[in-house]
């Protein structure tokens, strides 16, 4: 297919991926701010979103102070920025728009009217009607997305770039709600040794962790699975080493290295490599090594692993020669 | 209200036509709310669909619907027989006198049209001279606008033989018919165009370049800026053909490749939707950012067929429409069926002052104008206007033709205050690629404000279903 065709769409399901997540990060961090706490504490978490997205310096052009409700403006509707949800939303039509000819027509509508929909609102009205509810229709509109696209697409070269961008996209973003506590608790100036997973145990860590399980629709699996307490451990162990939980990093890599596989050309070797590489690591890696490297580098350095393939495939197949 | 005009729907006793009587027993039976309600479908489904075109001079990327009337223009089965002939013949002869004027030129020798409206003509590209494309085809893909003023009595407006668009909303428009009323279609044989993009591929890929068996064909957009994107995308996926903009292509020794993730794929026919300007750089206009460097190269050595040719403006062009008649006699040595408008030059000092004279009667024209900018209908236009346009005549009159103002045919549509007749057109597309063809019917158009007689949608116009009724035994659709 066209390498700018396959471009638009690897774009338009990253888009459509992100804002997915967005929701569900600002969703869990909006739920443990009604745990009682303090000040402090909500302020941190709330920075912690801008940090993992490293949002900081746009942030402080357009708000003076973190605030639950300036966060979620600025997450959410900003439309000055690229990253907002809004804006996500908007690119992932914009990109869907450039090759509507191949997607199918049900795929299209629900792109198109997605973005129709959250073009009509305003900030204030998301909140009248409940942000918690707003961030339930973005979760449903991607999923009925998916749900067309696995329902009605043949499975060509389209579907895989379409796919390739969802599980890179996807990769990266748990992997940074996984990191969120750590943000956390740097930006609350708390954080001893962060380097010991073991250690990020705290009053309210259970809420933290069974939020963050909320966040990717893991709780009931976590108990299904380990039926036992909720441990920092174990939740990392379910996010990061799963091959059958379809959020964890296993499955998100097993995906892109077998899609990788499919459509290879004579430049993509490399890529696939390391491609590999992040898989085996995952596949054969154990919880033990990645907690003495300590959690947060080890999630830093998948981050950047996957920024590198994300570059590569982009080199590889999608500007052309 | 009296019917000075020709109505589709009604005769001048308010008598309902016989080919419409069907639809009028359908529609009063129908209840007002229930009406009320497709159309709103109607409206949502498009704006769902993403069913738009953009509007030029608006702010960037504004998208609008084109409005949709669900009283559909119903032609009768001998008056189409009448106008695809008409159509058929008309196109063939202008595709003979493109070929001509490109080699021989038997027509200007002949005296039939002075040398100099084609040779000195804007749109006459001396790069096409010589050089033979394949089946002696330049336009492939024609849009004849076509109006009616009686009873059997067709005039053609324009032959619209560049990138002619609207086909799409012509194919949505029967796809929304049948979606909102299926009754309607399992009562009455009503002749079906869902096959176009078929028809259209078979013509593209019979004018491939010599030797090549399986040609790899594209359709070109200037991108998804361009007011008629929709309609691009919606071909190339109704085709089962790759979409491309001039940077996904490139030429190597004189052959096109497409840019593909498994490396470069070869071209072989291009159904471009832009201008012939900006094609190529390298030959037409330096700052073009849409078009391919090398292309008029890669084209002359027949390495690759542009759909429609280069240089097929000068067929359609306002000052050479007189002509067309007398190519139709030349060519085909037979009586022209679908008449032309009378046109009067400005460039002829008598037409000239005719036209000075008669100003509040006219439409007038810019030569080479298209999309209903910069024209004038006398009759609509205030004082101010006419003025305005008297001193641009004054000092350009090269540039301007007239023609009275036709008494353009009306049909009954869906405004504001209920149903009122308004001002209708019709533009068939017709296909020349092995041989000519053509869907029944076409686009369309209505001029939804009151008394106007613009119907492009760049100027509010709609668009309506197009029926070609079929009676008795059903006949070959092409």
């Amino acid at each position: 297919m066209l390498s700018r065709t396959a471009d638009h769409l690897f774009w338009m399901a990253r888009y459509t991926e992100r804002a997915e997540n967005l929701a569900r990060l600002l969703d869990v961090t909006y739920q443990m701010s009604l745990v009682p706490h303090d000040a402090q504490t909500e302020r941190s978490s709330w920075n912690a979103v801008l940090v993992l997205n490293s949002l900081e310096a746009p942030y402080a052009k357009r708000h003076r102070e973190i605030t639950a409700a300036n966060v979620l403006h600025f997450m959410v509707r900003d439309d000055t920025h690229a990253s907002s949800i809004y804006s996500c939303l908007r690119s992932a039509r914009e990109n869907a728009h450039a090759v509507r000819g191949t997607l199918t027509a049900e795929m299209w509508e629900t792109i198109n009217e997605t973005w129709l929909q959250v073009s009509r609102l305003s900030i204030v009205e998301i909140n009248q009607g409940g942000i918690a509810a707003f961030f339930d229709w973005v979760k449903q509109r991607a999923s009925l997305l998916r749900g067309a696209m696995f329902g009605t697409m043949l499975q060509d070269e389209a579907f895989q770039f379409i796919r390739l961008g969802t599980l890179l996209e996807r990769a990266d973003n748990t992997a940074r709600i996984l990191d969120v506590k750590y943000h956390s608790l740097a930006s609350a100036g708390q954080q001893q040794s962060q380097e010991q997973g073991e250690e990020l145990v705290g009053a309210n860590d259970f809420y933290h962790w069974g939020a963050l399980l909320r966040s990717v629709s893991a709780f009931e699996v976590y108990r299904k699975v380990y039926r036992d307490a909720i441990t920092p451990e174990r939740v990392a162990e379910l996010l990061i080493l799963r091959d059958d939980l379809p959020r964890a990093l296993h499955s998100c890599l097993h995906g892109v290295v077998t899609i990788l596989d499919r459509v290879r050309n004579n430049r993509s070797d490399e890529t696939l490599r390391r491609a590999g590489q992040i898989y085996a690591s995952l596949q054969y890696g154990r919880m033990e090594d990645i907690f003495e490297m300590g959690l947060h580098a080890w999630l830093d350095d998948f981050i950047e692993r996957v920024g590198d393939l994300g570059g590569r495939i982009s080199k590889d197949f999608l500007v052309g020669s | 209200m009296t019917p000075t005009f020709y109505d589709e729907m009604h005769d001048t006793a308010g008598t309902t036509r016989p080919h419409y009587a069907h639809f009028e027993a359908w529609a009063n039976a129908l209840p007002p709310e229930l009406m009320a309600r497709k159309r709103a479908e109607a409206d949502l489904a498009f704006r769902r669909l993403g069913i738009t075109f953009a509007v030029y001079g608006e702010e960037a990327g504004t998208e609008r619907l084109i409005p949709f009337d669900t009283i559909p223009r119903i032609i009768p089965s001998a008056e189409w027989k009448t106008l695809r002939a008409g159509l058929k013949q008309r196109v063939k002869a202008l595709n003979m006198f493109l070929d001509d004027i490109y080699h021989g030129q038997d027509i200007l020798r002949a005296g039939k049209i002075p040398p100099e409206e084609v040779l000195n003509n804007a749109q006459f590209r001396p790069e096409m001279r010589g050089f033979k494309v394949p089946n002696g085809i330049y336009a492939h893909i024609a849009g004849v606008d076509v109006v009616r003023a009686g009873e059997g009595e067709f005039y053609v407006l324009e032959d619209n033989l560049r990138v002619p668009s609207g086909v799409s909303y012509m194919l949505e428009d029967r796809k929304m018919m049948m979606r909102l009323f299926p009754e309607l279609f399992a009562h009455q044989k009503i002749a079906p165009v869902e096959h176009y993009p078929d028809l259209l591929l078979e013509t593209l890929r019979a004018v491939a370049p010599n030797g090549v068996d399986d040609p790899t064909v594209v359709v070109m957009t200037p991108g998804a800026f361009n007011s008629a994107y929709f309609e691009h995308s919606f071909l190339a996926q109704q085709m089962g053909v790759e979409l491309v903009e001039g940077r996904d292509l490139y030429i190597d020794h004189d052959v096109v490749y497409m840019r593909t993730t498994h490396g470069p794929k070869r071209v072989d026919v291009i159904y471009r939707r832009i201008d012939d300007d900006f094609l190529d750089p390298e030959a037409f206009r330096a700052d073009s950012m849409l078009g391919v460097p090398g292309l008029l190269k890669a084209y002359r050595a027949g390495r690759v067929t542009l759909c429609n040719a280069i240089g097929t403006g000068v067929a359609d062009d306002k000052s050479i429409y007189p002509y067309v008649g007398e190519m139709v006699r030349f060519y085909l040595g037979e009586e022209p069926i679908l008449n032309n408008v009378p046109t009067w030059r400005c460039r002829e000092r008598h037409d000239l002052k005719y036209v000075l004279d008669h100003l509040a009667d006219l439409v007038v024209k810019e030569v080479h104008g298209a999309g209903g900018y910069g024209m004038l209908v006398g009759p609509a236009a205030t004082k101010a206007e006419i003025e305005q346009f008297r001193q641009a005549l004054i000092a350009h009159p090269e540039k301007y033709i007239a023609q009275p103002t036709l008494a353009l045919s009306t049909c009954p549509t869906y405004v504001d205050s209920g149903i009122a007749p308004r001002h209708i057109d019709l533009r068939p597309f017709v296909l020349s690629g092995k041989e000519v063809s053509l869907v029944p019917g076409g686009l369309t158009r209505v001029a939804l404000r009151d008394g106007s007689l613009v119907v492009n949608s760049s100027q509010g116009g709609g668009t309506k279903d197009t029926w070609v009724l079929e009676n008795g035994h059903a006949e070959p659709h092409r």
